[in-house]
């Protein structure tokens, strides 16, 4: 319950941050040297917010997409000779660091969104895909043999059964690649994305704190309400297929 | 008649691709925009595109042993390396700097096709696990062996490398101690308060979910952090400066990345700790041990596999975070990416990427290993 308050308040008070953040200076103004301006002002606060917000989207249901018809593929008996192949190439795409795939999507498109994109698509595609394979194979024997037993078609079961039983899997899978890049296109700020990095990556040029916590500040909100949401729709979805 | 493997038909169309597209990218200096050249512009091209072609397509084929096609990996692997140096003396005059010949899309692509083909057969083989740790040293032996014999000299990614080598070796320290030396900090701290809350169940909640919210900060505002309130104390508080603590240099990265360590390993002592079952831990109390003896030569051996998981996380996570170190003046490979992306010289980029790439690459493949071996013997 205190949980659920603390969240709520949070919200509101990032809701009020970003409607009118001219109103919270008093609060960054010590943070600053040489009066220098407490609030970022090149760019409106909440046209950035939004613009971050809808990278991290495209990319979170592009990524979705992309490694739910990649994890029904390996898992259908037209595709289980690629299953090893796919979770080996899982676990070491997932050692690449972000940072680098960024960088290094950067000579194929140029500077701007489209890097950051990329980076972020490719970056979420693991942890969905990983996610929902472990939904797809981890169903107990029973499940599998009742459905059978029923006469549904083996479309009927993966749209039926399947995928209902691991859709809470699958958005633990997007919670991890929302919060992983909501981070992380902050650094697509380096390669002129429009995100919240731009806000840190001024007061880091200019030295200024208060930029560097208001940036940092709306993007670790952001998280946490968007880490709490997803928890809150799994616990939901479990609760209705009877999973816990 | 046998079927075709479908996973090598993949690899084989991949391959295909790189072989009809640019080997290599020419440029008169780092700057222009380049033109492409692929095999059929070498003068030796056409042999090594037949013989590799040949390779792909045959690969599909059944009867393939696993071992085989792991020979023509490497095989691949060396052959498109040693293709891309010979491009590279071949396409530059001798004695001129200024030229540039970079990877281009069909080299990339053939190093995916035959990484696939490698970690294809790999899987199928199931090697032992000394057989792995050999496999692991070999590979690296292999591409020391390579990048010091000097056939690859004339690529960009090398002149980059040749044009600052002191400062590479500096940057490649920086990088390590901010990977390895926030990992020791976060084991020395993670781990006493992992036991602290595996004795204190009421703390758990608060602890993790304090630990929770940090990992949420992103790494860029984090970093950002450190540098005032480290300047602030350092400068408050002259003992603290006399000890290395300030707000410039590789300090306020050391500690962003430590911080960012604590959560996995504090969960997964936490979780390696309450995965011993309680009957073990009864019967080593019967056999009168003081409760200090019962986590020393019971609980920590028995939960070390998933401490070494945290290990394993702590350590790939943070040879990746520690590139935006080189964003505020903390040093590492971050420094040539972003050096590379102000200037827009894709080179200079790849110099600090394809490192930091390949070390957590082998980290995260060790680290594996060890898991393995440490399950075994707490089994």
């Amino acid at each position: 319950m205190t949980g659920r308050i603390l969240l709520g308040l949070a919200l509101l008070f990032l809701l009020a941050f970003l409607a009118a953040p001219e109103v919270f200076a008093p609060l960054f103004q010590p943070l600053t040297r040489n009066d220098a301006p407490a609030i970022y002002t090149q760019t409106s606060l909440l046209s950035l917010t939004l613009s971050h917000l809808a990278i991290v989207a495209a990319a979170v249901a592009a990524s979705t997409v992309a490694g739910l018809v990649l994890a029904v593929l390996v898992t259908r008996p037209a595709g289980r000779e690629f299953l090893p192949l796919a979770r080996t190439v899982t676990a070491v795409g997932q050692t690449f660091p972000p940072v680098a795939v960024l960088a290094l999507a950067v000579p194929l498109m140029g500077f701007g969104t489209g890097p950051t994109l990329v980076a972020l698509f490719l970056y979420g595609l693991l942890p969905v895909f990983e996610n929902a394979l472990a939904g797809l194979t981890s169903q107990p024997p029973h499940v599998a043999e009742a459905a059978r037993g029923m006469g549904l078609t083996p479309a009927q079961r993966l749209w039926q059964v399947d995928l209902p039983l691991a859709l809470p899997l699958v958005l633990a899978g997007m919670r991890l690649t929302a919060v992983i890049s909501l981070g992380t296109a902050t650094i697509g700020s380096t390669v002129a994305a429009r995100t919240l990095g731009e806000v840190i990556i001024a007061g880091l040029l200019s030295s200024n704190t208060a930029f560097v916590l208001q940036g940092g500040l709306v993007v670790g909100i952001l998280a946490v309400l968007i880490h709490h949401g997803f928890q809150a729709a799994e616990a939901r979805v479990r609760r209705r297929t009877g999973q816990g | 008649m046998a079927r075709l493997s479908r996973p090598a038909i993949l690899f084989a169309l991949i391959g295909l691709a790189g072989l009809a597209l640019p080997l290599v990218q020419f440029k008169a200096n780092r700057i222009v925009p380049g033109n492409e050249v692929g095999f059929a512009g070498l003068p030796w091209g056409l042999p090594i595109l037949v013989i590799l072609g040949i390779v792909l397509i045959a690969g599909p084929l059944p009867g393939w042993p696993a071992t085989l096609r792991l020979i023509a990996a490497v095989g691949g692997l060396a052959c498109a390396a040693l293709s891309l140096g010979a491009a590279a003396r071949h396409l530059v005059p001798d004695g001129n700097t200024l030229a540039r010949v970079s990877p281009g899309s069909g080299f990339w692509m053939l190093l995916l096709a035959f990484g696939l083909i490698m970690a294809d057969a790999v899987t199928r083989l199931r090697p032992r696990l000394s057989m792995r740790w050999l496999m692991l040293v070999g590979t690296l032996v292999l591409v020391a062996a390579l990048l010091g014999s000097g056939a690859l000299d004339g690529v960009s990614v090398m002149r980059e490398y040749d044009a600052r080598r002191d400062l590479f070796l500096r940057e490649a320290q920086a990088h390590l101690t901010l990977a390895f030396g926030s990992l020791g900090l976060a084991l020395l701290a993670g781990i006493p308060l992992g036991i602290a809350i595996f004795q204190a169940p009421r703390w758990r909640g608060p602890v993790l979910g304090a630990l929770n919210i940090l990992q949420t900060i992103p790494s860029l505002a984090l970093f950002g952090i450190m540098i005032p309130i480290f300047g602030w104390i350092a400068a408050t508080l002259p003992a603290a400066a006399q000890w290395g603590v300030s707000g410039i240099g590789a300090f306020p990265a050391l500690v962003a990345l430590f911080l960012y360590s604590l959560l996995p390993v504090v969960s997964n002592t936490l979780a390696g700790l309450t995965g011993v079952p309680a009957a073990t831990r009864e019967a080593a109390a019967g056999l009168g041990m003081t409760r200090a003896q019962v986590l020393a030569q019971v609980l920590i051996p028995l939960a070390l596999p998933v401490l070494l998981a945290a290990v394993r996380i702590v350590l790939v996570q943070n040879i990746g975070l520690a590139v935006i170190a080189g964003l505020i003046g903390g040093g590492g490979f971050g420094t040539f990416v972003f050096q590379g992306l102000n200037q827009t010289a894709m080179d200079l980029v790849l110099l600090g990427t394809l490192p930091t790439i390949a070390l957590a690459l082998v980290a995260g493949i060790a680290l594996d290993l060890l898991v393995q071996a440490s399950k075994r013997t707490a089994s």
